[in-house]
């Protein structure tokens, strides 16, 4: 009797950990409030913007900006000009105090990670950020753990895509699963070899 | 043993309804569970920071100043952002007339940028084929935007439009901040592509593809 209930907590214990103390339950899904409610899905589906009109910074340097007010202001100057849901925007482009926007996706200070390098070596937001362009509001889909980066880092061709379709998240080289893991496997090779991407697995690549 | 099992089941139920499932949505910041050096005083961009006046990490350049140390590479030569050079001010050095013609070398690597520039840049209110009717006017939710195949606007000299790319004309504001001197440059070629390929006649077409386009 005894042993089966222990025998029992201890699996209750075990699995309890397995499923909770990791990224996986401790980060993803997490979607703060932001203090404008401005929506990916309406700029970036419905209207079509490109990603880097606004996070200018991520094809040239490791940090993907949050754009500045008069970014929005291109465009909210004319659009929705006297929007309440707009009039932090604009208070702060006269200002010049930052709009406070909630960060979402961090990894800790001890992890290099850089966009420009998987940007420019065919690797998609998607992969990292999930469906932005579907979300009213951003929230993590990926728990940006080591594994999460590791097991990509392994094969990167099973990810790698053509240049200009970075910013193109639905995009897929074929409707047909069958199809497209395919021709994913072989013009994923082709472009490891192209672009010479390396599989980085030493510690050094992310922590120096 | 049935009392056991009541409270190992009501335990469970309590941590799962408490802690909840993988993936779902929450407005709790991330739990760290071993916060060791995950967070170092470093800066980082875009942060709050007491340390400044402003409170803010990144920092404004002190007005008037201008950074020395990115020049544009044009053809073999560079070029500094604080030269009086036509490809920083996009005028006849010492005069305040604009330039006729892009200075930087227009090649097929710059026109392709240029697109790259364009279609990302330009095309949310101009749209990809230049003619005004991007997303936000054809909902109706821009009034004005500027139809680049307009005859005055192809009457323009390249360093006019290069100041109006940088520093905005009437409705539209500038792109100084947000784009580098060079791309300004792309996007003001590839415009000029846009704009032939409305005004070419079919002189322009060598002579054994004319037939393929008559009809
Ligand atoms: C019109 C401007 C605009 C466009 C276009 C845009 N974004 Fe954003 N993005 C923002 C703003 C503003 C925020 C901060 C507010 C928020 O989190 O919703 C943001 C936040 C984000 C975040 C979360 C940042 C964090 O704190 O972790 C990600 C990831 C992101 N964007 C990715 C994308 C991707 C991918 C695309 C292209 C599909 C895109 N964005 C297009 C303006 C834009
Ligand atoms: C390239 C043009 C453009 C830029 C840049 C832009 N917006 Fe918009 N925005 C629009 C258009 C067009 C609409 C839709 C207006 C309508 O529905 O009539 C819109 C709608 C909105 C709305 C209304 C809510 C909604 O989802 O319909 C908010 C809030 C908003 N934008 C915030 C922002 C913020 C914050 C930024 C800066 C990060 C920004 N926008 C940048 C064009 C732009
Ligand atoms: C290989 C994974 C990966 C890819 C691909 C990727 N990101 Fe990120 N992104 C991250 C990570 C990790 C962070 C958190 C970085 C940090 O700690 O500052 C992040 C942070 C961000 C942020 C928030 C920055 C901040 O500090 O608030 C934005 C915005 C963003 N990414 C946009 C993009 C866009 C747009 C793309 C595609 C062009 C993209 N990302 C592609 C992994 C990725
Ligand atoms: C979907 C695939 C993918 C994911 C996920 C991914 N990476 Fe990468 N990463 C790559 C590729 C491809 C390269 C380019 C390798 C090369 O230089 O040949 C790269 C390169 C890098 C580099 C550059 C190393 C150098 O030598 O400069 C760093 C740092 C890095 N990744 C960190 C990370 C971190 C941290 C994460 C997790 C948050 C991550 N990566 C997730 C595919 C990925
Ligand atoms: C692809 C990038 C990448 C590589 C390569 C990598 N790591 Fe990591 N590492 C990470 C990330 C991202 C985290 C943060 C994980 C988190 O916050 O959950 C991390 C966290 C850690 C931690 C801290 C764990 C914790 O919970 O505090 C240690 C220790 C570590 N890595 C050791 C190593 C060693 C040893 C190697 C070489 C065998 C290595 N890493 C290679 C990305 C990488
Ligand atoms: C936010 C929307 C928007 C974006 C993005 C935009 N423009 Fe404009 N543009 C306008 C509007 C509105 C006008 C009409 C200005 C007026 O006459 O009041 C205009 C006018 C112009 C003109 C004509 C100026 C004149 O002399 O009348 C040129 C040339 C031009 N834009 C080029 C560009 C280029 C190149 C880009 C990309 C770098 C760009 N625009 C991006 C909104 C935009």
């Amino acid at each position: 009797m005894i042993i089966i209930g222990g025998l029992m907590t201890a699996t209750a214990v075990v699995a309890g950990a397995w499923y909770y103390l990791t990224p996986k339950w401790s980060r993803v899904g997490y979607q703060p409030i932001q203090p404008v409610a401005f929506s990916h899905a309406t700029h970036v589906d419905q209207l079509g913007f490109d990603c880097r009109y606004c996070h200018n910074g991520v094809e040239k340097s490791w940090y993907s900006n949050i754009p500045a007010s008069s970014t929005c202001m291109n465009c909210h100057g004319q659009v929705l000009k006297d929007d309440p849901r707009l009039a932090l925007v604009r208070q702060s482009a006269e200002t010049g105090q930052p709009i406070p926007w909630v960060q979402i996706h961090r990894v800790p200070d001890f992890v290099y990670y850089n966009h420009s390098v998987h940007v420019n070596r065919g690797i998609s937001c998607v992969e990292c950020h999930g469906q932005i362009n579907k979300m009213d509001e951003v929230y993590q889909v990926q728990p940006l753990s080591m594994t999460f980066c590791l097991d990509c880092h392994r094969d990167p061709a099973a990810k790698l895509r053509p240049l200009d379709k970075i910013t193109d998240l639905n995009w897929k080289w074929s409707d047909n699963p069958t199809v497209n893991a395919e021709q994913q496997r072989k013009n994923g090779q082709k472009l490891m070899q192209d672009w010479h991407v390396q599989s980085l697995q030493n510690c050094s690549a992310c922590h120096r | 043993m049935r009392y056991f099992l009541a409270i190992f089941a009501l335990c469970v139920l309590a941590i799962v309804g408490v802690l909840g499932f993988r993936g779902s949505h929450s407005r709790q910041p991330s739990l760290y569970i071993f916060p060791d050096m995950e967070r170092q005083p470093k800066l980082r961009p875009q942060t709050a920071n007491a340390f400044f006046d402003t409170g803010m990490s990144s920092r404004l350049p002190v007005a008037g100043t201008i950074a020395r140390s990115q020049p544009v590479q044009v053809g073999p030569k560079l070029v500094y952002p604080w030269e009086d050079s036509p490809v920083v001010t996009g005028r006849v050095p010492g005069t305040t007339n604009f330039v006729e013609w892009n200075p930087m070398p227009v090649t097929a690597e710059l026109l392709q940028r240029g697109q790259q520039v364009f279609d990302i840049n330009c095309a949310a209110c101009h749209s990809k084929l230049g003619d005004g009717n991007g997303t936000p006017k054809r909902i109706g939710a821009m009034a004005v935007v500027a139809n680049l195949h307009d005859k005055r606007i192809v009457g323009l000299t390249d360093g006019e439009l290069f100041n109006t790319v940088s520093y905005g004309r009437n409705l539209m504001q500038g792109y100084a901040g947000n784009l580098p001197i060079r791309d300004r440059w792309a996007a003001i070629a590839y415009l000029r592509a846009l704009q032939l390929s409305r005004l070419g006649s079919l002189d322009d077409v060598p002579e054994a593809a004319r037939s393929a386009l008559k009809k």
